[in-house]
């Protein structure tokens, strides 16, 4: 566990980069910006409750010369937000960064709160990169990576104490490139975001019970990594997509559009946040109710051993 | 060096020739728009933006309402920024002349269009040029129909609340959009009253009466940490009786007599 990993990434980036600006739309105590909002409190502008104006600020420092990091709730910066970012964010020479908290059921409060179909929204916009990083090593370097990306970047984030399964030693991210965490020949798993934390657990789990997966940590949502996707579907005939987000439109339906394009006969099966409003609680109970749970994810896998 | 009045009126109504010629190719375009604010344009490029060169502008200029590129178009073509042969195939297929860009064209610096946006981003350029501690001014184009998104107040307090004494917004108080009347359709006034209430300088002025439009202009560089909003009147077609006909119509479709006769009408 690391406490608040974005808030050190983003000083750090702070430092490095005299065009860096923060925006928040009254969620900076809830979105780990204390730490920047305290080193540089000039570069950090308050909006308010208004997310359509804070991306269409962001939109003008951008254009401006400035490297613009609008942070929020991912429900608030995508649905609320949606023509604004796409818009004043996406259109014409200019690069900015949205930083998008309480990705997929990782908040008690359900669809107000709930980010569940912000990766499909996002991904929809021309030009727009979409990251979803799996623990604090990975959003750290995500971060990084968006800021040095000529176009504008979405980033889903994680706060508080924040899982660390990557090494930081080292770690290098790369947008728009999936990574082989696990090399199994009995069934097949490509994940994202918490997903990978989730499908890291699952696979262990399927080991005990005596069958080896393999596992395609797939951050970058887009531009998808077509090649890492088509090579595992050529070897086999499932492919089981573990995403802490709607089964409609994110990861799944990525996989499936390489898949339908490469035209191999594999089956993706989603394993993510059906189409309906997530319950409320804790993370562990709404995986549980949603069949997303270590034991409950393994169980499923399992009927696709030798396929 | 006060430029005359005369010289500005040379220049708006040269303006409203090129928006005629610009829709006269198709037989259609947003004319009313276009010479509803070739004075404001003319007064704009003319005298009040600052430039070191004909293309290079200290200030910032900000077209919230996309479809009023037109009038933007006709300004930029006066110096030859645009070629007039070129704004002849304005919204014709495969020319880059559209009738509501993108950002990234010459002179537009936002993609307006998807109304009620401009705001905004003019409050991020004027943030902008106080981090970088300049002294430009942003001014930013908006329609009254425009008013009616909620995004505009949530900008106009912004400005307000940041103390934007060098932003100005102009308001294209048209009275119409395009579904009929904005008085009709919802009401926006008062438009100077609501944005006196956000912590603005407004005024109201007649957009189509030079000498007050510039003494208006003139007040609003005054930058005593209060953002300026001029509510500017317009008349859809001012300066041709024949297009003034059409004033409310939103978008104006018409054979080549009409604008021929257009055309022959501008003093």
């Amino acid at each position: 566990m690391r406490a608040a990993p974005f808030s050190d990434a983003l000083v750090a980036l702070g430092r490095e980069r005299p065009d860096v600006v923060v925006l928040s739309a009254d969620l900076s105590n809830y979105t780990d910006l204390i730490g920047f909002t305290t080193a540089f409190p000039e570069r950090f502008i308050q909006v308010g409750m208004a997310e359509q104006n804070m991306m269409g600020i962001a939109g003008g420092l951008a254009r401006s010369g400035f490297l613009p990091i609008a942070v929020t709730y991912g429900v608030f910066a995508t649905r609320r937000a949606f023509d604004q970012v796409a818009m004043a964010m996406c259109t014409g020479p200019v690069k900015a960064i949205v930083v998008a908290f309480l990705p997929g059921i990782t908040t008690p409060f359900r669809a107000t709160h709930q980010a569940t179909d912000d990766l499909a929204l996002m991904r929809e916009i021309p030009g727009m990169t979409v990251i979803d990083p799996a623990d604090a090593t990975e959003l750290a370097a995500a971060l990084s990576a968006a800021a040095a990306h000529p176009g504008t970047v979405y980033l889903r984030g994680l706060r508080g104490m924040v899982e660390e399964r990557f090494d930081p030693a080292g770690f290098e991210f790369v947008i728009g490139q999936a990574r082989t965490l696990r090399r199994g020949a009995d069934v097949a798993i490509v994940s994202t975001g918490l997903g990978t934390a989730w499908a890291l657990d699952a696979v262990d789990e399927l080991a005990t019970r005596g069958i080896e997966a393999s596992l395609l940590h797939v951050p970058t949502l887009k531009p998808i990594d077509s090649g890492a996707i088509a090579e595992l579907a050529g070897r086999f005939g499932v492919l089981h997509v573990i995403e802490n987000h709607s089964v409609i439109g994110g990861l799944a339906t990525a996989v499936a559009e390489v898949v339908a394009q490469v035209g191999v006969a594999t089956t993706v099966r989603p394993l993510g946040v059906p189409d309906e409003w997530a319950p409320a609680g804790s993370l562990d109970h709404i995986r549980s109710e949603l069949g997303l749970s270590t034991g409950a994810l393994a169980d499923r896998i399992m009927p696709a051993v030798g396929r | 060096m006060t430029i005359p009045d005369s010289e500005i009126a040379r220049r708006a109504a040269s303006i409203r020739r090129r928006c005629i010629m610009m829709c006269r190719g198709r037989g259609q375009g947003y004319v009313g728009q276009g010479l509803a604010l070739a004075d404001l344009m003319a007064a704009l490029y003319f005298d009040e933006f600052r430039r070191t060169t004909d293309d290079e502008f200290v200030d910032r200029r900000i077209l919230s309402t996309g479809h009023s590129a037109i009038a933007l178009y006709a300004a930029l073509g006066e110096p030859g920024l645009y070629a007039d042969k070129e704004l002849g195939a304005y919204g014709m297929d495969g020319s880059r002349i559209e009738e509501s860009p993108l950002a990234g064209l010459p002179g537009f610096h936002i993609t307006g269009g998807s109304l009620g946006q401009g705001l905004s981003q003019a409050v991020g350029f004027a943030l902008a040029d106080r981090l970088k501690g300049s002294d430009a001014r942003t001014f930013c184009l908006i329609s009254d129909g425009e008013l009616q998104e909620g995004q505009i107040w949530e900008a106009a307090m912004s400005a307000g609340h940041y103390g934007l004494g060098s932003l100005v917004v102009l308001v294209d108080n048209n009275g119409m959009q395009a579904d009929g009347d904005t008085s009709q359709v919802m009401t926006v006034e008062p438009v100077d009253d609501k944005f006196t209430a956000f912590g603005f300088r407004a005024e109201r002025v007649d957009a189509n009466d030079l000498p007050a439009l510039r003494a208006a202009l003139a007040r609003t560089r005054d930058n005593d940490g209060c953002p300026h909003a001029l509510i500017c009147t317009t008349l859809p077609g001012k300066g041709s009786p024949t297009l003034e006909a059409y004033e409310k119509v939103h978008y104006v479709r018409a054979t080549d007599d009409v604008w021929q006769r257009a055309l022959s009408e501008i003093q």
